[in-house]
């Protein structure tokens, strides 16, 4: 018993101050990359070349990059010869609309208000949300992250975000993976036992638009392709943090000073 | 076992050097070297024109050597289950993969529903002939796809006696996204993500697998400190995995003290692999011929005071299980796998090692670092939840130990080299242990040096017949439990 609380004196608090404080990243972090297509070499299509995933459009003076297919790899970075694209310690990475995770030049954003559910869904999910997670052909990465988020260091119960057993307990569905053919049955069963009204969060590359597996005839595609999505969360897999803010930022309960400009 | 051809681990051969036997010599070699203590780290049929050829790969021990053969595969295979029991399910792979019929196999049905590799639809997911019991007071219990948590997607079939269960069946398939088929035309631009995605838990270790292939078949090598640098990579992903799941195993018996620490503490670790390359699970990290970042100075140094602060508190949350009274009694003698039984299924990694195998590639096949530096195997004899829970807290304290001092003994020079293309018509093998056991990939190319056949054997694959042995008589109610103190892969599986 004393050796049980000692070492809770000893561990002590560990709950991060994310969304208050900011986020502690690791320096290589690879964040939102950012594109300057005038550095381009002429009619160079090295990056689009090389990505696994055909994330990158390169044309003459213009450069589009689709969050939603980017592995965050160093692929594209280390085959362009100017310099044109580079990673950002940027984790802000979640959209309502699957549209806005293409990024054209460097201005291009996440919007902020594109991030919140409309006020009336708000209303509803904004202090509860319980979700109901479904792994659907993945690699186990996104999960990972995802059920961190209930460890101590994140605390996701404090935001009234809650992980359950059931999808009749649930306000919608967190779905990872590529969806395999062979999991499009359950994925669709489990969304269609969730009372409506329900939202569908996508999280990572593969649920997204099948990630490295883009292509594969053993997957779908990703999550949109069986089932409704209201946020797409990118990355391959998301940081724990981008992951909470995209969760967050939907509930529309990041601080102004850590919203998405 | 003689007609074998002895080749170190992660090494490559010209393919016409790796003999062709008759199917009786091929057959009789396997059943006498799995007599002699040989293991079957990879058995799988590959296309060679309009035929098929059966590959086999074996580790031995004690040579530490990997020993080949391959022979000519008609329609029809005659099963090695009934003299060779741990082959069961790469025969049940042979036969869904490449329509084989496997005559004498006493349990034969798909093992990840995927599409036939010669065309034509899979078999319906999850639709099978389940094993059943009937009886008074006999139910069944089926739960999955779907679970009740953030958990891989699988299937569990449990014939139970009141609260007792009398076999549980496994079936998954629904990972299976066709990674392994896809890896086959390569190397290609995809091919080492794939190799990463293989188990995002386990990038490190597939990946490594995967550029010790790459660099075999091109006749070249890593540089030395990368060699290195991959060493600290696994054994921060071993420490990583084996923290959580001593956490997860507190969960579930309901300590909630070690549960919440090993929880935050796993973090630690990942964010140390973030760290050495921004991503927690070692994303980009292992490159053919090196590795992709450095480490400076200033790293080593923060490096070393991370993981010693980390070590130390989770020495203190691992401590706190041993001498609880109310966690003991639930991993004492529960889920209980004897040594003859993980020998005759041919487990691997930890859940091998609890049973008191010296089984530990790292130390019976090393390659790369693990030649220079040895780690001290660990092994627990009683074979249950407390064995697979303990194996895991010595092998934290030694992967601790190794990468404080490597992080100091770190060779100078280049972090990566240029590899020459792949050469064509090779043969090449490779065991990475990762933190569930032996990862095994082999590689056949072609003419041309693109990869003719790819097969990967994640630990999990050896190991789900373990965890179904050892649910055979216990509660169902300690299933989570059990679960936990194998820690399987389903993508890794799946593919």
């Amino acid at each position: 018993m004393w050796r049980i609380l000692l070492a809770r004196a000893r561990q002590g608090q560990r709950t991060i101050g994310f969304p208050d404080e900011p986020p502690t990243l690791p320096d290589r972090l690879r964040g939102r990359p950012t594109l300057d297509p005038s550095r381009c070499v002429d009619n160079c299509t090295a990056c689009a070349d090389a990505c696994p995933t055909g994330a990158i459009a390169a044309e003459p003076g213009k450069l589009a990059l689709d969050l939603g297919r980017c592995l965050f790899c160093t692929d594209c970075t280390s085959a362009c010869p100017a310099g044109a694209i580079s990673y950002t310690s940027e984790y802000r990475l979640s959209a309502r609309r699957r549209e806005d995770l293409v990024l054209g030049d460097n201005g291009d954003a996440l919007a902020p208000r594109q991030r919140a559910l409309d006020e009336a869904t708000r209303r509803m999910f904004g202090r509860s949300l319980k979700l109901r997670v479904v792994s659907a052909g993945g690699c186990n990465g996104c999960e990972a992250d995802v059920n961190v988020l209930g460890t101590i260091v994140f605390d996701l119960g404090r935001f009234g975000i809650q992980y359950v057993a059931s999808p009749r307990h649930a306000d919608g569905l967190l779905v990872t993976g590529a969806v395999s053919a062979n999991m499009r049955l359950a994925l669709k069963k489990t969304y269609d036992a969730v009372p409506p009204p329900k939202i569908v969060i996508a999280v990572g590359a593969c649920a997204i638009s099948g990630g490295p597996y883009i292509g594969h005839p053993e997957v779908e595609g990703g999550a949109g392709a069986v089932v409704p999505v209201d946020l797409y969360i990118a990355g391959c897999p998301p940081h724990p943090i981008t992951i909470l803010d995209g969760l967050l930022a939907m509930l529309d309960r990041i601080p102004p000073s850590r919203r998405a400009t | 076992m003689k007609a074998l051809l002895a080749i170190p681990n992660a090494s490559a051969v010209a393919l016409d050097a790796v003999p062709q036997l008759a199917p009786d010599a091929f057959r009789l070699s396997l059943v006498t070297g799995v007599d002699a203590g040989l293991r079957i780290s990879a058995l799988f049929a590959r296309p060679v024109d309009d035929r098929l050829e059966l590959v086999a790969v074996l580790a031995d021990d004690r040579a530490g050597l990997l020993r080949c053969a391959r022979t000519a595969l008609g329609d029809e295979l005659e099963s090695l289950v009934p003299s060779c029991p741990q082959v069961h399910l790469f025969e049940r792979e042979i036969a869904e993969q490449w329509g084989v019929r496997v005559v004498g196999h006493p349990w034969l049905k798909p093992v990840r529903f995927e599409p036939p590799r010669r065309g034509g639809p899979a078999a319906p997911i999850g639709i099978t002939d389940y094993f059943t019991i009937d009886g008074e007071e006999v139910h069944e219990v089926a739960v999955g796809p779907v679970h009740a948590g953030v958990i891989e997607p699988g299937h569990f079939r449990f014939q139970c006696h009141g609260e007792i269960v009398m076999h549980l069946e496994i079936s998954l398939g629904y990972q299976h996204r066709g990674v392994e088929r896809a890896l086959v035309g390569g190397p290609n631009k995809r091919s080492i993500h794939y190799a990463e995605t293989l188990a995002g838990d386990t990038t490190i270790g597939h990946t490594t697998a995967y550029c010790e292939l790459v660099e075999a078949l091109a006749g070249g090598r890593a540089v030395p400190r990368a060699y290195a640098l991959r060493g600290i990579a696994l054994e921060l992903e071993r420490l990583a995995n084996h923290t959580g799941d001593l956490g997860a195993l507190a969960g579930d018996v309901g300590f909630l003290p070690t549960a919440s620490y090993c929880g935050r503490l796993r973090g630690d670790f990942l964010n140390l692999t973030a760290q050495l390359c921004g991503s927690r699970f070692g994303r980009g990290f292992v490159r053919p011929g090196g590795v992709g970042f450095d480490v400076e100075p200033a790293r080593v140094t923060e490096m070393h005071d991370r993981i010693t602060a980390a070590s130390r508190d989770v020495a203190e949350a691992a401590g706190l299980l041993w001498p609880t009274g109310s966690v003991m009694a639930r991993f004492e003698e529960v889920g209980r796998v004897t040594g003859e039984q993980a020998r005759t299924l041919g487990l691997v990694g930890p859940a091998a090692r609890a049973c008191g195998l010296r089984r530990d590639v790292r130390k019976t096949h090393p390659a790369g670092i693990f030649q220079l530096v040895h780690l001290p195997m660990s092994t627990v004899e009683s074979g249950d939840v407390f064995a697979r829970a303990y194996v895991r807290w010595l092998e934290i304290e030694r992967s601790v130990e190794y990468i404080r001092t490597q992080l100091h003994e770190l060779p100078r020079g280049p972090i990566r080299r240029e590899l020459a293309a792949p050469r064509g018509a090779m043969f090449a093998a490779t065991l990475v242990e990762g933190w569930r056991g032996e990862i095994c990939h082999v590689a056949i190319t072609d003419d041309a040096g693109r990869f003719a056949a790819y097969k990967v054997v994640d630990p999990s694959f050896h190991n789900w017949t373990g965890l179904a042995i050892a649910l055979r008589d216990q509660q169902i109610s300690d299933f989570p439990l059990c679960n936990k103190s194998f820690n399987l892969s389903y993508c890794g599986y799946d593919l």
